[in-house]
């Protein structure tokens, strides 16, 4: 019997200057660009949570972002999590403020992981997300889970081992991780599965897929075989080639607990 | 209007957008005339619960709700709210308001989902089974409808004043009080339409528990 708590479908939307990097095309519906238009029309059919990445570089667009997120609060009644750019516990006051559930620590947990146990204790392990960009490696001493984490998107190598980081984040207080694999993302070809479940398994709270998703059965799989909590989806949807109620029924009709709307 | 007590703990302003967002008249307030005159009050809340309680003895509010309570005004509490109106919690292991009999206490992680690990916080959405029909809270909300959670601790309510559950390792109690008097462990603001049913559905209640009352004692 499949577990009551539902997996949740999570679209992933990039932000730069307050408007959507990628287009998004809804059927009959033109790209219009905004994510707060796009946020609203996620919501309406059944995502369960959404999750922004603030790609913005410079101060003027950070500004901009938290407008973003203030008109999605008013839109969207479902918890969205806010990542990108966020580096001090002033940072994460002011997206939670704004009304986002989450903030996503990604680089910024790298080279501070104090952010993690003050976010933690300032507004509960539930607000923080601990994003990792992960990639395979050869197994070694300092790599012995054979996966390390990477930042700037996949540009740095940190030497962190990615097992041995995920355990040390949660120790800190991080009350989910999303994890993102560098080799899958953008193939379509499906989650990094060996470790979203070494990751899963290794940790007590939930774990989000991320990176590869093309097709309805690699959603099926990174909550089956990758022990996810939930995954996360960009590509797929963004374009008009699958909608959120078709996958959560495509989910529903293998097995898997989903929210239908 | 309906009152959002206001004591720091979080929430709150994520209540005020949905009740806006359907029209309906809000404040968060701490003021005892705002509560007084409120057609109802929701007591939201995200945190700890001793830090919480804490706050409401420092503020008055403990003993300020308690009256309001008395006096019949339409009470809801979510989430931390919803586990601060029972008498005890295992979180902090802290003495709570007691306006309605039962305990609070922590998910046992040795337990499992549907052979999956407990993974604690329950996070995420999850079937509402409801048990008492009548009650208004859920008019328009179909039975295993899920509702979206985040907590570490759930509530025991005497047995009788169970209105809903959900499954989490074990059942427990989701929805519970007594009319005019309730606790949801979920958090209806983020619950999409059937949250905001609900929400709609404690103002409704509230609005003609209101005009009763001044068709009773007409000013």
């Amino acid at each position: 019997m499949p577990g009551s708590l539902c997996k949740r479908l999570i679209p992933c939307l990039d932000v730069r200057n307050g408007r959507l990097t990628k287009g998004v095309k809804f059927q009959g519906n033109e790209d219009i660009g905004d994510p707060v238009v796009t946020a609203r029309r996620y919501y309406e059919q059944g995502a369960d949570e959404i999750v922004f990445y603030d790609i913005t570089a410079s101060a003027e667009g950070r500004g901009i972002f938290l407008d973003v997120v203030e008109r999605v609060a008013k839109e969207i009644f479902i918890p969205f999590c806010v990542g990108g750019g966020i580096s001090s516990v002033e940072d994460m006051r002011a997206v939670l403020l704004a009304g986002a559930e989450k903030i996503s620590l990604n680089s910024a947990a790298v080279k501070t992981p104090e952010l993690i146990s003050k976010g933690a204790r300032a507004f509960g392990s539930q607000a923080v997300v601990v994003g990792m960009d992960v990639k395979k490696v050869e197994k070694n001493p300092a790599q012995p889970s054979g996966y390390e984490i990477v930042i700037h998107g996949g540009r740095t190598p940190t030497g962190l081992d990615a097992l041995a980081w995920a355990e040390r984040c949660e120790s800190l207080g991080a009350g989910e991780f999303c994890i993102n694999s560098i080799d899958a993302d953008g193939t379509r070809e499906g989650y990094e599965l060996t470790l979203t479940r070494m990751i899963a398994d290794a940790v007590g709270v939930p774990v989000i897929a991320s990176g590869g998703a093309g097709k309805p059965e690699h959603l099926v799989e990174a909550v089956t075989t990758g022990h996810a909590s939930a995954a996360l989806i960009a590509s797929m949807v963004h374009y008009g080639e699958y909608d959120i109620p078709g996958l959560k029924r495509y989910m529903k009709t293998h097995g898997v607990t989903v929210r239908t709307a | 209007m309906l009152a959002i007590l206001d004591y720091k703990a979080g929430n709150q302003t994520s209540v005020l957008r949905a009740l806006s967002s359907l029209s309906l008249p809000a404040r968060i307030t701490a003021s005892p005339a705002d509560l007084a005159s409120a057609s109802g009050i929701i007591f939201p809340g995200v945190g700890a619960a001793g830090q919480a309680m804490n706050q409401l003895r420092t503020t008055g509010l403990d003993a300020l709700l308690r009256d309001l309570a008395a006096s019949g005004k339409p009470l809801l509490g979510v989430c931390l709210g919803c586990q601060i109106l029972l008498e005890r919690s295992e979180e902090n292991d802290t003495a709570t308001l007691g306006l309605l009999p039962g305990f609070c206490r922590r998910f046992d992680p040795t337990r499992n989902d549907g052979g999956e690990p407990l993974r604690i916080p329950h996070m995420g959405w999850n079937a509402l089974h409801i048990k008492q029909n009548d009650c208004p809270l859920f008019d328009g909300i179909e039975d295993g409808t899920p509702f979206y959670f985040v907590h570490s601790y759930y509530p025991e309510p005497a047995p009788s004043l169970t209105l809903a559950t959900c499954d989490y390792g074990s059942e427990f109690a989701a929805v519970f009080g007594r009319p005019g008097l309730w606790a949801a462990q979920f958090h209806p603001e983020k619950s999409g339409n059937a949250g905001l049913r609900l929400l709609y559905n404690f103002h409704v209640f509230c609005r003609e528990h209101s005009e009763a009352r001044h068709a009773r004692f007409p000013l």
